[in-house]
């Protein structure tokens, strides 16, 4: 699938559908969306933002007398995750950001996911609750407790229906087991253990207990001076529970097997492409760095995302990816400018669809872009308030380089790098993008014939 | 950030020839953005979050681009220079547009003309005013420390080498400096390996004495500062000290 202006019958239209947040053109901190992600059926949307709260966003049931209104979403639940925090060893504050917020797959009425700040990790239960009993011998309706004395007649209590009341609890609580930021959770396929990576080291834990984690990877040096190379993100194998990866802040990637060792410090494969000499500066290091790494659904390929390029990468072949795709070459002239500013060192994550055949990934100025592996098309796309009309369809934008610029175009001089486009989310088995701007999320769906 | 919507002057037609002319005038030589972008490297390093940890990953990267371009400089045979290069002026101010650098080596080698050079450098600058205002103040209170620090070392040794790059480093030990220290080396003599092994408790109390807040700017003129600072070597041992620092808090 693709999309775009195309008037081939297969290619996708992407259209606006919602958009959550507030309007106002401030933004406060506290609401800067720093995850995004849907859980294993797609029922559920759940944001993390800098002020440490989740909210959940679940699909309406799609009603036959709206057919043209497929399942939007709406909120189901809202809490506070995590408070900041002071470390007085160090007398700094620890963020209450969410990092990263990971579903567990269903396996009763309620739902469960890992949020993580950078220092903690939790499990959170989300279940419903539209009953209550009536009817306590002992107590009365406000809860007080009766006199016994006063008590000449037993009932049996009953369920009654109550209004549908959707409640979060912390029910594991995974802390004090990282002393560098935590980037990184993934959830195993065994769904009884799941790791959390920070710069240096990445821990294996069981979901039932929280007063110890194994210690699986450890890059630390012995001498601090020689650190040159840190951790940027890491996960699981789809399928294989004894396999994961994680990527460097130069540019590789490792694969590791848990039956080998206990500690993998040795990779089982290691991934990572020879320099191109004639590309070489002072920034190719820092744009190298891999910012996010994601398995397809298939598990036979792995994407990594550093500053400029998305590649996908067979698992069989590690000198090389099999495919690279420009997200933005037109800053490569300008990386100065962005060391200066900072923007080198934005995080852009990237996603597959739910076939792996499209892979999407996000941008500045509020672009993000999409590459079909297939045809080897790109789109580049905006979340903007002013394409945000009902079921309006998102027309492809383009970035000029040089000369003249055509109408309807944007120069690289004029982009914003303040609206970046860091995260985003695609739905398991449809066409329904999350896309997260700033202190916006945007859903965006494919046009319904 | 880029100022949205800021017309290049030598980007139309027109004006291309008189702009092209004025551009190559003002192109900095390659040797003096290197420079810049050290400084530019340097000053990241120093600043420090008050509150926050900084980020490992981007200090790492910064670390590493320093190193960079310090071996380059060593095999250019520049950077004995950099030591009788004489500075009353900030870092910051010495920015110039580092464009050339973003050249591939294959692009230099061409001499390629990147459009737009030459008002890419005033765009540059006057972005660094307008957008980069956080930085500024920031690194302005830096600044006046540090004239004031040169004055000190201006008194206390005349003879002393006070090229940028020692400036900067010293500049780091300041920020880093906490109470106790009285050299580089009692510095680095506290730290002790076994704490490693203590991570969750022990770094903590570490980097608490060497990642000294921004506020300690402002007791440097002390003469226990001074003398530190005379120690301190403008070798490649700084940088390494400069990444133990930085990577331990």
């Amino acid at each position: 699938f693709l999309a775009g202006f195309g008037s081939l019958m297969q290619d996708v239209l992407w259209c606006f559908s919602q958009v959550k947040g507030t309007l106002d053109t401030g933004v406060t901190e506290a609401d800067i969306i720093s995850t995004v992600e849907f859980n294993h059926t797609g029922e559920l949307l759940a944001t993390g933002d800098k002020g440490g709260r989740v909210v959940i966003f679940q699909r309406e049931q799609e009603s036959k007398n709206q057919p043209h209104r497929r399942g939007e979403y709406n909120v189901y639940s809202t809490f506070q995750s995590h408070e900041p925090e002071f470390d007085y060893l160090k007398s700094l504050e620890i963020e209450e950001k969410i990092n990263k917020i990971r579903w567990l797959p269903q396996q009763n009425a309620a739902y469960f996911l890992l949020s993580t700040n950078d220092k903690t990790v939790k499990l959170w239960k989300v279940s419903e609750r539209d009953k209550r009993p009536e009817g306590y011998n002992l107590k009365d309706e406000d809860g007080r407790l009766r006199d016994p004395s006063m008590i000449t007649v037993l009932r049996v209590p009953v369920l009654r229906p109550m209004d549908l009341m959707v409640e979060a609890t912390p029910r594991r609580v995974f802390a004090n087991a990282h002393t560098y930021h935590i980037n990184s959770i993934s959830v195993n396929s065994d769904y009884e253990t799941y790791m959390s990576a920070d710069d240096l080291r990445i821990n294996l834990w069981n979901f039932e207990i929280t007063n110890q984690s194994f210690n699986i990877v450890d890059i630390k040096p012995a001498n601090m001076e020689e650190l040159t190379e840190v951790i940027t993100a890491a996960e699981f194998h789809p399928h294989h529970c004894n396999t994961f990866v994680y990527s460097s802040s130069k540019g590789t990637i490792r694969l590791c097997d848990m039956r080998t060792a206990a500690l993998c410090d040795r990779h089982a494969k290691f991934f990572e492409e020879p320099e191109d000499p004639s590309n070489r500066s002072f920034f190719s290091e820092i744009i190298s760095s891999i910012s996010d790494v994601k398995f397809s659904h298939s598990g036979r390929y792995i994407m990594t995302r550093d500053y400029l390029t998305v590649k996908v990468w067979d698992l069989n072949m590690e000198n090389r990816p099999i495919e690279t795709y420009q997200v933005h070459d037109y800053l490569r002239s300008k990386l100065c400018s962005l060391y200066e500013n900072d923007c080198i060192f934005d995080k852009f994550e990237c996603v597959w669809n739910g076939s792996d055949s499209v892979i999407m990934t996000g941008s500045y100025n509020n672009f993000f872009r999409m590459f079909d592996r297939n045809t080897k098309r790109d789109v580049t796309l905006e979340a903007s308030r002013e394409n945000s009309k009902p079921r309006a369809i998102l027309k492809p934008r383009k970035v000029c380089v040089g000369g003249k610029r055509r109408k309807d175009e944007i120069s690289v001089d004029s982009l914003d790098f303040s609206k970046k486009i860091l995260h985003t989310a695609w739905h398991p088995s449809e066409n329904i993008i999350a896309v997260a701007a700033t202190n916006n999320l945007y859903i965006f769906q494919d046009k319904v014939n | 950030m880029f100022v949205r919507g800021l017309k290049r002057k030598c980007f139309d037609g027109e004006e291309d020839i008189e702009g092209t002319l004025a551009g190559i005038k003002a192109i900095p030589s390659y040797n003096l953005q290197r420079q810049s972008l050290l400084d530019m490297s340097l000053v990241k390093l120093q600043l420090c979050h008050m509150l926050v940890e900084p980020n490992l990953c981007r200090s790492v990267l910064i670390a590493n681009t320093v190193r960079q371009i310090q071996e380059e400089m060593t095999q250019d045979g520049t950077w004995q220079m950099i030591n009788t290069q004489s500075t009353g002026q900030a870092s910051l101010d010495r920015l110039v547009s580092t464009d050339i650098l973003c050249r591939s080596s294959r692009d230099q080698a061409e001499g390629k003309h990147v459009p737009g050079y030459g008002t890419f450098n005033k765009d540059f600058e006057s972005d660094q005013a307008q957008d980069s205002s956080e930085t500024m103040s920031t690194a302005s209170s830096v600044q006046a420390p540090r004239n004031l620090q040169s004055n000190v070392w201006e008194m206390e040794n005349p003879q002393e080498n006070k090229g940028n790059f020692q400036k900067s480093l010293d500049q780091i030990f300041e920020t880093l400096e906490n109470k106790s220290p009285n050299s580089v080396e009692d510095l680095f003599s506290e730290v002790d390996n076994s704490y490693y092994d203590l991570d969750t408790m022990l770094t903590g109390m570490m980097s608490n004495t060497k990642m000294g807040h921004c506020d300690n700017l402002e007791t440097f003129s002390s003469p226990t500062n001074t003398a530190s600072n005379s120690n301190c070597k403008s070798d490649l041992n700084d940088l390494d000290h400069i990444v133990e620092i930085l990577v331990e808090s």
